[in-house]
């Protein structure tokens, strides 16, 4: 329990350091390199939470391709890749202010109900139990991101192409 | 191990994520910023779901998981549009359906 302690505490102080990276650099490509640690610490908190199948898909799905595609779109939209003046918006003094109030309150919130509840023992789901679990209670939901996947392939093709008359 | 450290790390990644997609005026960072908050939706997902022992949660994980990907696909190629049609991708001059 200890050890699960420090490595949930190590990657928490570096997730949160990187998402701050993320939201403050002037640089488009430093911000989706610090995006990597934040979706790696992500996965390995799936991994400290027994939930191996999840975070293996974390890191393939969003380490090996969202990434890549941002810094694709980051190529395609010819950014500067040094830094940039023109990047935040002119007062961004509002948007911490929301941002901090809305911690403010969850925070409370989650404090006040569930008062430090312990996690159970910890038990690993292998990915056999997490299949079972698709192929027959989630089935219809399944198919239907399978559906959706496909309508969001077809909609970024017809979306992006060029206009040809 | 508690339930309330998990869900205090993922209001924190919320809140950073709601900072930046308010906060920047480059199309592709706002993206960016969109992917902290689905993140922190799936760590919440993926604690309850260790705390309650249910599977359902990781299921659900593993859609938004999906999902995020086709979102980033459609932002993306709606992006790369604006880009085409206006020669910048800066948020903050896309106001033509300002009445």
């Amino acid at each position: 329990m200890v050890a699960q302690n420090v490595f949930f505490s190590i990657l928490a102080l570096l997730m949160i350091a990187s998402a701050l990276k993320v939201v403050s650099t002037k640089n488009i490509v430093h911000a989706a390199l610090w995006l990597v640690l934040v979706l790696a610490g992500v996965a390995g908190q799936f991994l400290l939470l027994g939930a191996e199948f999840v975070g293996v898909t974390q890191i393939l799905v969003y380490i090996g391709a969202v990434i890549v595609l941002l810094l694709f779109g980051v190529m395609l939209t010819k950014a500067n890749i040094g830094e940039e003046e023109n990047i935040n918006m002119p007062n961004r003094a509002i948007p911490a202010v929301i941002a901090t109030l809305m911690f403010a309150v969850m925070s409370y919130s989650i404090i006040d109900s569930f008062r430090g509840e312990k996690l159970p023992k910890e038990t690993v789901t292998n990915a056999a139990t997490v299949s079972d679990s698709i192929f027959s209670d989630f089935i219809i939901p399944f198919e239907a991101v399978s559906v959706l996947l496909l309508a969001a392939l077809i909609g970024a093709v017809v979306i992006a192409r060029k206009e040809t008359a | 191990m508690t339930i309330t450290q998990y869900l205090l790390l993922s209001s924190v990644l919320f809140c950073i994520g709601i900072y930046g997609v308010l906060s920047r005026k480059n199309g592709v960072m706002v993206l960016m910023s969109i992917e902290l908050i689905l993140n922190a939706v799936n760590i919440n997902l993926v604690a309850f779901s260790a705390l309650t022992d249910n599977i359902a949660g990781e299921v659900f994980a593993l859609f938004i998981i999906a999902i995020a990907a086709a979102e980033v696909g459609v932002g993306l190629a709606i992006v790369l549009l604006i880009f085409r049609n206006k020669q910048s991708v800066d948020l903050s001059e896309i106001d033509q359906m300002k009445g």
